[in-house]
């Protein structure tokens, strides 16, 4: 499958194309095998998102996990600041990551 | 220190509001991104892995407590309350949101702070000596040159749109603390035979994808001429860099394709002319500058003697002070590698507490070392106890200055969007392997670096132990090489053989540690047994 991601052109955040909006949470991402550049190109020019690319994943216990690891970092957070992670109290998320 | 002039302070706060409508009309949708981009980047703000990153320029690394406060109320109001201390004497924040970036670079504005020139094809931030004014062995504070050609550099029309960006350093001692020989240009400040001060000119070093030594171009510039020959350098890289292809566009590839002899003689040729031309800033100006660089008010016959009935603290004498031009003072560091920590990283509230101890104890001022710790270059040894036991009740008192946890670690994957590997949990892991097996004392020195990608931000080709991340199919794996030095006694690391994994390398630093011990002579350093033994004792240790 494929993802397409982003930066928040407000905050910078990295954002995750759910099929009608962007989410913070990779877990919300759609596929957008096919349609990745359309959607980029109308989104950029909406101005919700910043140099949005798409990246390949594969579904993970139910949820998309991006295929390489630089992706799974920027879907998390810093591995070594779990405190500033999405998900600060779970501590088996750095099995997910790496 | 220096302080901003009307000029200076009109430049900066000009800025300020140029880059605060060019943010609203990216905001606006007026600008795309790829117009913007250069256009942010030239105000040190980067799009990176989690948000915009923030780059400050610090100077030649020198700062006041006010700054430094400065910088903290930054971290707690539009970050998330701490900063990272960067290996060119800067400081990033990582979390900033483009909404924000205007207000934060009028924050720094009125402090005398910016973000200019902190990325880009231009003069980067000038580094030099972080003991600069404070070292036993330096001939002259180094600082005013830097100053000058900050002030020549910031904003050069001709030099804003470089081949590749272009890195400076200026030190003024033969014990070189500031890697300036892995710069595009180093200046080493020397003196001739007839007691004059002119300038040693080291042109086309620097680190990254293809590591290079600079030769010595000029041994003795005249300081009256310091400006028009750095100058003349720019001009014929301006002139012969390449521009078709960034990976050979640093100023060390012209002067390696070219050779070191045909670049200076095109130097010396461009220099002649503009000579003629008169760019140099009167020399009244580097005196004007040279003032705020006065030395403090140093106590008379301040006490040589120092109280080491604290174990703990003798150690943290021994091994974070350095000896001061001034009887009864020493530069204290501020170490902020603690065990399993970030390097570099430092909380806001940490910071807050360095700027009011370097207020109470330092006359107002710190350095940023390009090895990512925080120095008071001014302390009396009477204080010292005093300051060492407010920093270790902050978690700032590790006595580890360039031992193998005093490690070098740039941001890598964890921030990085040029990483390919993260940097910061093998210096974690490092760092507690040794502390638990109680050999960061014994080994003594010993320069670790490590980077995230071959852009070599963590100076990997510098260290005695350099430890280089790369992506083998998606997976981080992490190359050894032993043997660089950024000090005066320069080289560059080897790569020992096939690379580890992240358990893997964590084993194989200590392995190496360990022929270093069963080899080592009296007073050898890490690096002077490598030297004497070669690599091939590590490799057999390594591989079999």
């Amino acid at each position: 499958m494929r993802l397409l991601t982003g930066n928040d052109l407000k905050t910078g955040a990295v954002t995750w194309w759910t099929g009608s909006d962007w989410s913070i949470h990779v877990e919300d991402a759609a596929d957008v095998t096919g349609n990745e550049d359309e959607i980029a190109r109308r989104e950029e020019a909406s101005r919700r998102v910043n140099s949005p690319y798409a990246v390949d994943a594969e579904l993970h216990e139910g949820s998309p996990r991006p295929a390489h690891i630089k992706e799974r970092v920027r879907a998390l957070g810093p591995t070594v600041r779990p405190d500033l992670t999405l998900k600060p109290a779970d501590p088996e998320i750095g099995n997910w990551v790496i | 220190m220096y302080k901003y002039d009307q000029y200076d302070q009109a430049m900066v706060d000009a800025r300020v509001e140029e880059f605060r409508d060019q943010a609203r009309r990216r905001l606006e949708g007026k600008l795309t991104e790829d117009q913007f981009k250069p256009l942010r980047l030239m105000n040190g703000l980067y799009l990176q892995l989690h948000a915009y990153m923030l780059r400050v320029a610090i100077p030649y690394g020198t700062l006041n407590s006010q700054q430094m406060h400065a910088l903290a109320d930054i971290a707690d109001k539009y970050d998330r309350g701490y900063g990272h201390f960067t290996t060119r004497q800067n400081i990033q924040y990582n979390w900033i949101k483009l909404e924000d970036a205007g207000d934060i670079l009028a924050d720094l504005a009125k402090v005398e702070m910016h973000a200019i020139q902190t990325s880009g094809n231009c003069i980067r931030n000038i580094s030099s000596d972080h003991f600069a004014g404070a070292a036993a062995d330096e001939i002259v504070d180094p600082r005013p040159y830097a100053e000058l050609l900050r002030q020549w550099s910031s904003f050069h029309p001709e030099f804003s749109y470089l081949p590749r960006k272009f890195k400076i350093a200026v030190i003024a001692s033969d014990t070189d603390r500031a890697a300036m020989r892995l710069h595009d240009i180093g200046i080493q400040i020397v003196k001739n035979d007839a007691g004059e001060l002119g300038a040693a000119f080291y042109v086309g070093g620097g680190m990254g994808r293809t590591p290079m030594v600079a030769p010595c171009i000029n041994a003795f510039v005249p300081l009256d001429r310091l400006v028009t020959y750095a100058e003349a350098c720019l001009r014929v890289y301006n002139r012969h860099g390449r521009r078709d292809n960034k990976y050979k566009a640093r100023i060390k590839i012209l002067v390696h394709e070219m050779g070191a002899e045909e670049y200076t003689r095109q130097v010396e040729a461009e220099y002649a002319h503009l000579l003629e031309e008169g760019v140099e800033p009167p020399f009244a100006e580097l005196e004007r500058i040279r003032t705020y660089f006065e030395d403090p008010l140093f106590e008379a016959g301040a006490p040589e003697e120092v109280d080491r009935s604290d174990p703990d603290f003798a150690v943290w004498v021994d091994r974070n002070t350095v000896a001061h031009k001034e009887a009864g003072y020493v530069s204290a560091v501020i170490s902020l590698k603690p065990v399993g920590g970030i390097p570099g990283d430092a909380t806001a509230e940490q910071m807050r507490l360095m700027a009011d101890l370097a207020k109470d104890y330092s006359f107002d001022e710190l350095r940023v070392m390009h090895t990512q710790n925080i120095v008071l270059p001014h302390v009396r040894k009477a204080d010292l106890h005093a300051l060492w036991t407010a920093l270790d009740e902050a978690g700032l008192g590790s006595p580890n200055l360039d031992t193998v946890e005093d490690i070098i670690a740039c941001p890598g994957l964890d921030y990085c969007s040029l990483a390919n590997a993260r940097s910061i949990p093998i210096a974690q892991r490092i760092s507690e392997r040794f502390a638990a097996n109680g050999k960061t004392g014994t080994l003594g020195e010993l320069k670790l670096k490590i980077s995230g990608c071959i852009n070599a931000c963590g100076h990997h080709h510098a260290g005695h132990i350099g430890i280089l991340g790369v992506d083998r199919k998606g997976v981080e794996n992490y190359q050894l090489l032993l043997g660089g030095s950024e000090a005066e006694d320069v080289s560059l690391a080897k790569i020992t053989g096939p690379g580890f994994d992240e358990n893997g390398i964590v084993d194989a630093v200590e392995t190496v540690t360990n022929v270093y011990e069963n080899e080592r002579q009296d007073g050898e350093r890490f690096l002077d047994t490598y030297r004497r033994i070669g690599m091939n004792p590590f490799k057999e240790a390594l591989y079999g």
